[in-house]
């Protein structure tokens, strides 16, 4: 399981990276890429929309299993990553790089003492 | 929890919870003396009644019947008189076809998945349209869907009807929406052409919020739209295209994908399907590829076993119907099998060929019929434009005096379109499909000149 370490991480297995620029960039870790199998359909929000934490911003299906989402931080969808509706396969070869999901802008300082890092992820789902 | 019938304390603790004190006042709504009658009748057949007797009762109730091989139908107004050959009800009543409900472990009926897949196949090329569902319950019912859909996809609420759209599927979709945060509006046609009055629907389109105009072709009245223009009009206000069709017609008229309809529904009633009272028909529902995932019902895929066998399965039924069901667009999660099945034999026997033939047939036909009566003194065409197999007589006697003389005459008379449409009283809509004869329409014409007399 790959689980770089300059990546926070949710206990629903969505990896988040605080950009230089203030905003933050999601995604679905290795670990949840591995136990859903083959991804064939990923449902982004629209870009401009906004969301609060713990909202659902999208939905990823596999041929065995479908999953909501959820944002740790609030704030304005700035980008999404059209290649990963268009080929969901990203999703499952890259999910850390290629296979980024949003960008978000947070209205606020995001608070990330819920979030676990590397270590704590990979003993969780170690 | 132990199963036992419902007892007279069960009945009685229902009673009172409703605040009523016999399941007699449930009925108030029917006249007392059909009550009575009704009444009278259980109590005849309270020993039962032989094999016989039953069958004589029920013959000479079904012999009370008018129906299109009794009397001759110049009826449309959404249920077709066309011709179905025998082979149609021949082969669909066959044994392996008698279940053709789609069962819950769907992929273990391989044939009724393949008989749907071909049903898809075939109302997309027919109406050359990206992707079609397995069916849905009726044209209404499709249109509905279709809404919720247009909505859903574009994020907007206001849904334009056309006032020129079947009275029957403007009700069902008032119905059907209730509760939800959409906003029904109706379009007002042209009196003059009896096609939507196109300053109308500019009107409604700038006003904004506008997730779909549907439109219907032919319209209520069988007077044929400007499709591409409307199709332009809505696509420029950044709403979709709702197209119902009637599919006989399009082996003639411009499939919907032809002029970039988002979203075609249509009857498939006219593809083989008897009248029978009213229904059931089957709902043709088809959309761009892009709006897969919001549309309802089930959709039947091509697919390889682990051995590379093609094989047929259920795709795109899953998610918001079974595991999502809170995030569902639509709670239809089945299809209208068995009349389905009638349809694609209807089509597969006919052919393209078949289905040209009795498309133009019904056009010409039409055409013919609206020259010999609109010949009759006093009779005049309602609207001036262009009909496919349907058009509407504006006539200087009610229709309902007309339909008496015809109805003596062995004719099924026209729909009175004052039904729905107080301006248009006197206004009598007529179908003529490809069974009618000259020798037919002639006799029609001949009874409506003297009951306009």
């Amino acid at each position: 399981m790959n689980t770089p370490e300059n990546l926070l991480y949710t206990q629903s297995d969505e990896w988040l990276k605080k950009e230089d620029d203030g905003t933050v960039t999601l995604g679905i870790t290795d670990y949840a890429q591995h136990e859903l199998g083959e991804i064939v359909y990923v449902e982004l929000p629209e870009v401009g929309s906004t969301v609060a934490v713990g909202d659902s911003f999208g939905v990823v299906e596999s041929v065995k299993a479908v999953g909501d989402l959820h944002t740790p931080v609030g704030g304005e969808v700035i980008a999404v990553n059209d290649a990963a509706p268009d080929s969901p396969a990203i999703v499952n070869e890259s999910p850390y790089e290629n296979g980024w999901l949003v960008k978000i802008k947070p209205d606020a300082e995001p608070d990330t003492s819920a979030l676990l890092d590397a270590a704590a992820y990979t003993s969780y789902r170690g | 929890m132990p199963y036992s019938a419902l007892t007279p304390a069960d009945r009685t603790a229902m009673l009172e919870t409703i605040g009523i004190s016999s399941a007699d006042e449930l009925f108030a709504d029917i006249p007392a003396g059909l009550r009575e009658k009704a009444r009278n009748a259980f109590a005849e057949m309270e020993n039962g009644l032989s094999e016989l007797t039953i069958k004589r009762l029920f013959t000479s109730l079904a012999a009370k019947n008018t129906h299109v091989d009794s009397a001759i139908s110049f009826l449309g107004a959404g249920l077709y008189d066309h011709y179905v050959p025998a082979a149609v009800s021949a082969i669909a009543s066959r044994g392996e076809f008698v279940t053709a409900y789609t069962p819950y472990q769907a992929e273990t009926s391989q044939g009724t998945l393949q008989v749907i897949y071909e049903f898809q196949t075939l109302v997309c090329r027919l109406t050359e349209m990206e992707m079609a569902n397995a069916s849905l319950y009726d044209g209404a019912t499709g249109l509905a869907e279709a809404l919720i859909l247009a909505a859903t996809a574009t994020k907007r609420k206001r849904l334009l009807l056309p006032q020129n759209l079947s009275p029957a599927y403007r009700r069902v979709a008032q119905a059907y929406l209730q509760g939800l945060p959409y906003e029904i509006v109706e379009v007002a046609y042209d009196k003059a052409t009896g096609a939507i009055d196109s300053q109308a629907l500019q009107t409604e389109l700038e006003a904004g919020d506008v997730a779909a105009v549907v439109l219907a072709q032919p319209n209520f009245f069988g007077v044929l739209e400007d499709a591409q223009a409307i199709s332009n009009a809505a696509h420029a206000a950044g709403a979709l295209l709702i197209s119902v069709f009637n599919p006989l017609t399009l082996g003639v008229l411009p499939a919907p994908g032809s002029y970039d309809a988002d979203i075609a529904i249509g009857d498939g009633q006219s593809l083989g399907l008897p009248i029978t009272y009213g229904g059931p028909g089957v709902g043709l529902f088809c959309c761009k590829q892009k709006y897969s995932r919001l549309a309802p019902g089930r959709l039947v895929g091509l697919t390889v076993d682990a051995k590379g066998n093609r094989g047929f399965t259920l795709t795109l039924q899953t998610r918001e119907q079974h595991i999502r069901r809170e995030k569902a667009t639509s709670n239809i999660c089945s299809n209208q099998a068995l009349c389905a099945l009638v349809a694609t034999i209807y089509v597969a026997t006919v052919g393209a060929s078949g289905l040209r033939e009795a498309a133009s047939q019904s056009f010409h036909k039409a055409a013919f019929a609206r020259e010999q009566l609109q010949a009759i003194p006093g009779v005049e065409l309602a609207f001036s434009g262009n009909n496919f197999h349907e058009f509407a007589l504006k006539l200087p006697v009610p229709v309902a005096q007309v339909n008496t003389a015809l109805q003596h005459a062995g004719i099924t008379g026209p729909y009175a379109l004052g039904t729905d449409y107080p301006e248009l009283k006197d206004t009598a809509l007529f179908c003529v499909t490809e069974k009618r004869t000259r020798e037919e329409i002639e006799l029609l014409a001949d009874t409506l000149r003297e009951a306009v007399k």
